[in-house]
């Protein structure tokens, strides 16, 4: 884009801000009018959500984006710009941005029981000790207010379902037997006079002030809402006490502190046990990741997983690679009669759900119900061993894979000219030797970065091996490291499988395997390279 | 984390809007996103966004028309919309997630020992039943549903293991289980069947279906206390009880009674094939059973002769409140009187076949078959709820496993009994 106008030439520029409108037609110009105006909108009508959540961060980064769109599109400047941002934007959305979070989820304990913050939990533990009093009548709870009936004042009248002709007016100040003016239909206060009565939908839009209001018993003891029809007097059991970080047992006057109990701190008493199993997160600073190279039931069976990995990944590709070759090759000869039809069934197992394939395989691997056995009259115990699961898996992935190859094959070996391979043949370069010679390094060319992206898909295929073998055969004395299990399965069950959720945890691993499989696919790709001196 | 969460899918719908807008075209990002199966509004006025009805309520693909039912009978009731959406997969944990972000549903439908959990994420709320109101319930559905002293969910209904038999393989009832299994290997001799007792092992294997031989020869997982609960300090595993039980699965894997190949996936399509004498299952193998056209007959699971009665384990299926649902009040009102009542409880029984909890409604049952599967209940031990058991399922099944596979019994159920201690202790 060579422009001879000196862009910071102020007499030029008028001129070429006149232009603009006159290169857009007018339907163009709508369109972008209208969908910069939905940008300004969005990000408008997000601004009052986020500053009530205080997310100063996404403020700042909408408004950022926001300003950059308006930019790049409203003033017609940056022209290279209006084909890179939106690319860009996209990157940072979907590849960057996961990125950088589970590596600051990684610093963390976040996982089940450490989902809130310890604020909402302590309330959670407070509220959750509303008891009912012993001698607590359950009311019919009618809910009126003589002003407006989303802000109050409120007022409840309870009739005890015992006792169906008392009414009691309810107040902070107390509860009063019979008020005036009360209409009593079946145990229930169904109007007042001076008052609107409100509905179901009415309290429950009105519940946050309505949690604001205690109504005091006689006995120590507050009217607690059960439902919107309900009431009983009852009362927290546990305080919390904020300078001293402590919750306090009212009937038994146990004081529970918080205390570290392995990655998380529990309010717990003198003698250790816990109020809860609640707890809440925390930054845990490189926990996560001295665990991974610690622990020593990861430690002692990471590298015979590791090895299977790189092992099963590279025999998937290989074997996978060169069977769909041969078919291709085979196929690809035009002496060859109802090709269409040979690769049309080919392409069958390509064509149906992974998933379902490999349930389906799993269960033909049956010792005594299984079509393996049966048609084979084999009484192999597939997966009950180690060697023989290993084997299963890896057939089972030559009969997913291939055909992707069989297609790839066939393609690259139809856009080598056919004049090359005839050159060969006069040159005395026959069969096997021309294919060798010269089919085979042309293909490789294309189809070699292919083979690295399938590598990396195989190191990863957490699919075929969930769905298939569950990782099995395991020994008992390690129930956590199975026969067939690559580093992605391992550690999924380190993560999600005992102990329950521990996303901090899985992050932590994620970033290590992120690591480990970018360095292998960067060798494998400068590898590559050298095959394309062939050309 | 989860003021994180609540912004990013609003900000994810802006930047979408962003860029479509930056490409000089085509449609404003416009994300809708529900992960419903189905759904429904009571009233012709309801807006079809999850959000906007008065009340959300989340359940599996298998019991909504139940629960649809019950909810709309109460959003009619009461002049509000309703919601039921099923969430077919992983139910339990997209209800942690979403709830934690604050977009999850009012009120949950799901089974007692996701409590513990749920509990522990600080996903529902208590309830606060009267004792009157508790007293119409099975006092093991109530224990079930009761954790750390409270009550977290109204039962609705119940699950046991039983023992289903093929009568005209074997037309006598068997008093213990050492009668079905010699009944059974009786009927594999004379080539009736192929299997004599169909009780899912798997590769992986399967805790769940074991309980009842564990605990036949007084070994627990957890010991219970009345006034605590469970109590994940005392692991059963690797004591005397639960070893005496290996070596009887030891010794019916040798004679070919218990099989890894048989296992959740094919142990009732193999029975209802009638490949099998006997098979160990649930309530949800009733239908298929009864479908199969042949004559069959189903009794609580027997003890081994000489040993204690066998308690499979119970799980009870409750509805429980959400603590950060948008209609906190609506969803107690909900479950304390739209849930908790005779016809309700009615409904939902005749929508999902379980054995019912409410005990006037067991009363009304007059299926022989659900009968048994209620008394099964009754004399089941509730599943634990604590998280521990978290720690349980993985280590055990793949002992009972190994075991099956010829593993030394003894030396596994140790191994898998240190396992889980350690696992419960690295969980905090």
């Amino acid at each position: 884009m060579a422009d001879p106008i000196d862009p910071t030439d102020p007499s030029h520029r008028g001129s070429r801000i006149a232009r603009r409108p006159g290169r857009d037609d007018v339907p163009a110009i709508l369109v972008k009018v209208l969908l910069l105006g939905i940008v300004i909108g969005t990000a408008i009508a997000l601004t009052p959500a986020l500053v009530a959540e205080e997310s100063w961060l996404f403020l700042t980064v909408l408004w950022a984006v926001t300003l950059i769109l308006v930019a790049t599109y409203a003033t017609g400047r940056a022209l290279p710009a209006k084909y890179l941002v939106p690319g860009t934007l996209m990157l940072a959305l979907f590849v960057v941005f996961p990125i950088a979070l589970t590596a600051k989820t990684s610093f963390t304990n976040y996982g089940d029981g450490t989902r809130n913050d310890k604020q909402t939990t302590v309330e959670q533990i407070v509220g959750s000790s509303v008891t009912r009093a012993d001698d607590s009548p359950q009311y019919n709870l009618t809910i009126a207010t003589d002003g407006d009936p989303a802000s109050g004042p409120f007022t409840y009248f309870l009739v005890p379902q015992d006792d169906p002709e008392t009414v009691f007016e309810g107040t902070e100040d107390g509860l009063q037997e019979d008020p005036g003016g009360v209409t009593l239909d079946s145990g229930r206060v169904t109007a007042v006079d001076g008052y609107t009565v409100l509905d179901i939908k009415q309290i429950s839009a009105a519940s946050d002030a309505l949690d604001e209001i205690a109504i005091p018993t006689d006995s120590d003891t507050f009217i607690v809402r059960d439902g919107t029809s309900e009431a009983f007097e009852g009362a927290p059991t546990l305080v919390y006490d904020e300078d001293a970080d402590t919750i306090t047992d009212e009937a038994s006057g146990t004081v529970y502190t918080a205390q570290q109990q392995g990655d998380r701190e529990y309010f717990v008493d003198e003698g250790g046990q816990r109020l809860s199993d609640q707890s809440w997160t925390a930054n845990v600073g490189t926990d996560n990741f001295k665990r991974i190279f610690t622990d020593s039931r990861i430690s002692s069976s990471f590298f015979g997983i590791f090895v299977w990995t790189v092992v099963f990944a590279t025999l998937s590709v290989v074997g996978t690679f060169l069977l769909g070759l041969v078919f291709a090759i085979t196929l690809n000869d035009p002496r060859v009669r109802g090709q269409k039809i040979y690769r049309a069934l080919l392409i069958l197992p390509y064509a149906i759900p992974g998933f379902i394939s490999l349930l389906l395989w799993s269960s033909f691997y049956n010792q005594d119900f299984g079509l393996i056995n049966d048609i084979t009259g084999l009484n192999i115990n597939w997966f009950g061993g180690s060697f023989t699961a290993k084997v299963a898996v890896l057939l089972t992935n030559l009969w997913m894979g291939f055909p992707y190859m069989f297609l790839v094959s066939t393609g690259a070996l139809q856009a080598i000219p056919e004049d090359l391979t005839e050159a060969a043949r006069i040159d005395g370069a026959n069969g096997f030797a021309g294919f060798r010679r010269i089919t085979f390094p042309l293909l490789l060319v294309t189809v070699a970065p292919l083979l690295v992206a399938t590598f990396a898909f195989n190191f990863n295929n957490f699919g075929a091996i969930f769905l298939l073998t569950g990782g099995g055969p395991f020994s008992p004395d390690n129930p956590t490291a199975g026969g067939t299990d690559i580093l992605i399965s391992y550690t999924y069950r380190l993560a999600f499988g005992a102990g329950g959720v521990q996303i901090g945890f899985a992050a932590a691993v994620s970033v290590v395997l992120f690591v480990v499989t970018g360095v292998i696919a960067a060798l494998q790709f400068r590898a590559t390279r050298s095959l394309e001196d062939v050309n | 984390m989860r003021r994180l969460n609540r912004t990013l899918g609003p900000v994810a719908v802006a930047v979408l809007a962003l860029t479509a807008a930056g490409c000089g075209g085509g449609g404003s990002g416009s994300s809708d996103s529900s992960s419903s199966d189905s759904s429904s509004s009571s009233s012709p006025s309801a807006d079809s966004g999850g959000g906007d009805a008065d009340l959300l309520v989340w359940t599996d693909s298998l019991k909504i028309d139940a629960v649809k039912e019950v909810a709309e009978t109460f959003g009619e009731a009461n002049g509000i919309t309703v919601k039921v959406q099923a969430i077919s997969e992983d139910l339990q944990g997209s209800f942690v997630t979403a709830d934690a972000a604050g977009n999850g549903p009012d009120v949950v439908v799901g089974a007692h020992d996701w409590i513990g959990n749920l509990v522990q994420n600080g996903a529902i709320d208590p309830l606060n039943l009267t004792p009157d109101e508790l007293s119409g319930y099975s006092e093991k559905a109530v224990q079930a549903t009761t954790y750390d002293g409270k009550l977290y969910g109204v039962p609705y209904g119940t699950e046991a293991l039983a023992l289903y038999r093929n009568t005209e393989v074997v037309p006598d009832e068997p008093a213990t289980m050492d009668d079905a299994i010699a009944a059974g290997e009786a009927a594999v001799k004379s080539g009736d069947v192929e299997s004599a007792l169909n009780l899912p092992v798997g590769e992986l294997g399967d805790a769940y279906h074991m309980e009842p031989i564990l605990t036949s020869f007084g070994g627990y997982i957890f010991s219970y206390d009345e006034a605590t609960g469970y109590d994940s300090q005392d692991v059963g595993i690797g004591k005397d009880g639960s070893i005496k039980a290996a070596q009887e699965i030891s010794k019916l894997a040798k004679a070919k009674v218990l099989r890894t190949s048989i296992s959740g996936d094919n142990s009732i399509a193999l029975f209802t094939s009638k490949k099998a004498a006997f098979l160990v299952s649930g309530p949800w193998a009733l239908a298929d059973v009864k479908e199969a056209g042949f004559e069959y007959a189903i009794q609580p699971v027997p003890g081994f002769a000489g040993q204690d009665p066998a308690q499979p384990f119970m799980g009870a299926q409750a509805f429980m409140v959400a603590a950060n649902g948008k209609n906190k009040d609506i969803a107690q009102e909900f479950v304390n009187n739209g849930v908790n009542s005779e016809e309700a409880m009615m409904t939902l029984f005749e929508g999902t076949q379980l054995p019912p909890a409410m005990t006037s409604v067991q009363e009304q049952v007059d299926d022989p078959d659900l009968t048994v599967f209620t008394e099964a209940a009754n004399a089941a031990a509730p599943m634990p709820a604590i998280p521990a058991m978290a720690s349980v399922w993985e280590p055990l099944g793949k002992a009972y496993s190994a075991i099956v596979s010829g593993k030394d019994p003894v030396a596994t159920i140790k191994s898998a009994g240190d396992t889980i201690n350690k696992a419960i202790a690295d969980a905090g």
